[in-house]
């Protein structure tokens, strides 16, 4: 075999720690290699035609470039020598420039080093099998996790394109967290005006599949091709049969056991319910837990007056099975509650607030569902313990963000603007009350926030205080909330009728073990993470599985869109071309030695290894034998490492590509 | 860089790591886009995932002379392949054992795991490594036991 070797300086970046004609120099007299040079930028126009016409005029078989990292110029290569005839699988990259010239100062051992690098990529590369590329078809059908904003509107815009879409919500409702809000900063326009045509025009979609009370339960396959089994959780109620007339609710005996999920523990609900008027699906969910029917079979009232018998209690969980091409997970946030520490929290806690103690202390969402027309006081700000009207509210910010100590150290985002608006809210309402807000900073950034923290300050009248609050207790009917002033340098208590605590936003409880179904990596609190925080911010590093939202971290309405929309864009890019073309890195197994003992098929990830038959002359079957269905194959070579008969080989990655490079040490 | 300067004869270790393609081999290449320097005695190969090293890679590496090997991956649960690491550290239980019992020193190996965004990490590992087995020694049992068993390599 006939081996080029091609010496890159990348201007000064190489060639200032690395003696490039002395690499060129030392390959030349490598075995096999009949050509060695080198030049200044061998990634160019002019470096590129270098190759190729040493190819053409040497007859080179193979070609090593010795150059930045192949995560860098390995395909631009690879398409050079394939334009000059080429397997584009019989070009190697040696990293000397990541893995060298950058890292090392002195001239001789970098030249050294490089000589080494080169001198494995060369034995490499005489054992490579020129490959094809494998072009796999691609499921133009998207799933979307999660019903709240970021879902729906990533749903809407590929439904829009024409693709079809299935929804996976796992309440009984879509509509997420922005359901519940009153009013959205900094228009103040509300909330639920401006998302129920959203979750209508989802409902009505003929491209959407929605799935409601339904859950991920397990994700096969990889990018363009996944196979995802979907938990639908039993309603008891057949959702083709209800017409959502509501008659079953009203009849239900069972109206004060359950506190109202949607509204934050401040009413209860009933145990046949749908979680707000305005759900979509507008279809009711029995709670096994409190029903009567279920604890004893003795009430069933809602069968009775349901019209159209769509009351079943024998349902069951179904799994149902979708395959689609593109995941884009949109599970959200939930706010971080000081009343119950979750199970291997890193919080502290915040017991010196009180919250779960006074009925009156109370958080953002809470807050919200009082100031929203459809909560429980009808948008009227009374407090929960009395029904009366606060005449002082004090907010306190960051509780629990931006607190190594007892909380988390990130920053919530959305918090400062929600507390603006809350004080501005409750000031538009109760004229003569008073707010005061505990801040640590005002983080306003965004269209028109700045201007708007503003508003709610002088226009508004509400007073910042600049410090933490270090307890709050119950005195002769009001809530002391102890804290420091630090502008003014003084301690401050104010005897409050309400406190609303602004805890911090964490992820969903489960979205650790929802990013250990789908394979995509997360950070220490649980968010998920993107491949690349600036370039790629949308993308998880599992290919084909994209994010939005508050998942990814604390983002407000108008972040969670433009994300959804490019979670969305980026699935629709897939969907734009017929095939999807990846490397032929997979594994091979030679039948002739396979003994069929399948420790190959155990240790696969991708469930890719399959039994295959190998039938006499007579067609009986004498034999089985391991089979790698190179579509789900994706090249990790764990099977190659197990094989106790080294019968499995990785592609590109043989036992002897890989001895031939230790034995050039 | 923790390099001493280099006296005649002075024993030069050769180190060579296996690691996988998504984590540590970034990893590296991020050592190198941020220029953190590091001793040039480790050679790497890259592989897909370390599920794809095969224990015998190992001992090859020190058969055909090298003095130290580093075998590093993604992090648990970070794998680009789901498990492969997984796989790779229970063969690597299983092997250190067995190398104890051939008589290598087990201070000549190291595994560990180095995510694509741990450049520094990677580089004090290699360093580490690389001073360790400097203090060790060259590696020679095998050579010997090469000379005295084996009669075709």
């Amino acid at each position: 075999m006939k081996v080029g070797v091609f010496i890159c300086h990348c201007g000064e970046n190489i060639g200032r720690t690395v003696d490039c004609p002395k690499v060129a120099e030392a390959a030349g007299k490598l075995p096999g290699v009949v050509h060695s040079v080198d030049y200044k930028y061998m990634c160019s126009d002019p470096g590129q035609n270098l190759i190729k016409q040493a190819i053409k005029e040497k007859e080179l078989d193979a070609v090593v470039v010795g150059s930045c990292s192949p995560h860098m110029h390995e395909k631009t290569f690879r398409k050079a020598v394939e334009g000059a005839g080429i397997n584009p699988f019989l070009c190697e990259i040696a990293n000397i420039r990541e893995h060298c010239s950058w890292v090392h100062e002195n001239k001789d051992e970098g030249t050294d080093k490089s000589i080494d690098l080169i001198r494995y990529a060369v034995e490499k590369v005489k054992r490579n099998e020129p490959l094809t590329t494998i072009r796999v078809p691609i499921t133009k059908r998207a799933m979307v996790i999660g019903g709240g904003i970021s879902g729906i509107q990533a749903s809407l815009d590929i439904a829009n394109a024409g693709y079809e879409v299935v929804l996976v919500e796992k309440e009984p409702s879509i509509g997420g967290h922005m359901s519940q809000l009153s009013e959205t900063f900094p228009t103040l326009d509300c909330s639920q005006c401006i998302l129920t045509p959203r979750m209508v025009e989802v409902y009505q979609h003929p491209k959407i599949k929605l799935m409601s009370f339904s859950e991920v339960e397990k994700v096969e396959g990889f990018i363009g091709n996944f196979k995802v089994t979907v938990r639908k959780k039993a309603r008891f109620v057949d959702d083709e049969k209800c017409t959502g007339c509501g008659d079953c609710i009203q009849n239900c005996p069972i109206k004060k056991k359950a506190l109202s999920e949607f509204d934050e523990n401040l009413t209860t609900r009933t145990a046949i319910y749908v979680p707000f008027p305005q759900a979509v699906p507008n279809i009711p969910v029995i709670d096994s837990e409190i029903c009567t029917y279920f604890k004893n079979g003795k009430c069933s009232m809602c069968v009775k007056v349901c019209g159209r018998g769509a009351i079943d209690f024998e349902q069951k969980d179904k799994l149902i099975e979708e395959e689609v091409g593109a995941i884009i997970v949109a599970t959200g946030f939930k706010l971080y509650s000081i009343e119950k520490k979750p199970e291997d929290s890193p919080i502290k806690g915040y017991g010196e607030y009180g919250y779960g103690k006074y009925k009156d202390v109370i958080d953002g969402l809470q807050f919200e569902r009082i100031a929203s027309a459809s909560g429980p006081t009808e948008g009227e700000f009374l407090r929960p313990s009395d029904n009366t009207v606060p005449k002082k509210i004090v907010f306190i910010q960051c509780v629990g963000s931006r607190d190594e100590a007892k909380g988390f150290s990130y920053c919530s985002k959305i918090c400062c603007m929600y507390t603006a608006k809350h004080a501005m809210l409750y000031k538009h309402k109760v004229h003569d009350g008073e707010a005061y807000v505990f801040y640590m900073d005002i983080r306003a950034g965004g269209k028109m926030y700045e201007e708007f923290v503003r508003r709610a300050i002088e226009e508004d009248d509400v007073k910042y205080i600049r410090g933490r609050v270090s307890k709050i207790y119950e005195e002769n009917g009001k809530y002391m909330v102890k804290g420091e002033d630090t502008i003014a340098g003084v301690p401050v208590t104010i005897d409050a009728d309400m406190v609303v605590l602004a805890t911090a936003m964490i992820p969903q409880p489960e979205s650790k073990k929802l990013a250990q179904t789908i394979g995509i990596p997360y950070d220490s609190y649980g968010f998920f993470n993107e491949v690349h925080p600036k370039l790629r911010p949308v993308e998880s590093s599992t290919g084909g599985v994209f994010l939005a939202g508050a998942c990814q971290s604390p983002r407000d309405i108008p972040e969670s869109v433009s994300m959804a929309s490019a979670a969305a864009s980026k699935a629709l890019v897939l969907f734009g071309s017929d095939f999807l073309e990846r490397e032929p890195i997979v594994a091979k197994v030679n039948e002739n030695i396979c003994a069929g003992c399948f420790y190959c098929k155990k240790v696969c990830p991708y469930n890719a290894i399959e039994i295959k038959e190998i039938p006499s002359k007579n067609g009986k079957p004498v034999r089985v034998v391991a089979y790698v269905n190179e579509g789900l194959c994706q090249g990790c070579g764990t099977c190659n490492a197990t094989c106790p008969s080294k019968s499995v080989e990785l592609t590109g990655y043989t036992d002897a590509q890989i001895f031939a490079e230790i034995s050039a040490i | 860089m923790q390099t001493e300067k280099k006296t005649v004869n002075q024993f030069e270790p050769k180190v060579i790591a296996f690691v996988c393609n998504w984590c540590t081999y970034t990893g590296a290449d991020l050592a190198g886009t941020s220029r953190i320097k590091y001793q040039p005695n480790v050679k790497l190969i890259k592989l897909p995932c370390t599920g794809r090293i095969d224990p015998v890679f190992i001992i090859k590496a020190f058969e055909k002379g090298a003095d130290g090997v580093l075998v590093s991956g993604c992090h648990p649960g970070d794998c680009h392949y789901n498990a492969g690491n997984y796989h790779a550290r229970r063969r690597w239980i299983m092997f250190r054992k067995m190398l104890e019992t051939m008589g290598i020193d087990s201070n000549r190996l190291h595994f560990s795991w180095v995510s694509a965004s741990e450049g520094k990490k990677f580089t004090e590992v290699v360093n580490d490594l690389i001073n360790k087995v400097r203090a060790a020694g060259p590696f020679k049992s095998y050579e010997k036991i090469n000379k005295e068993y084996v009669i075709n390599d």
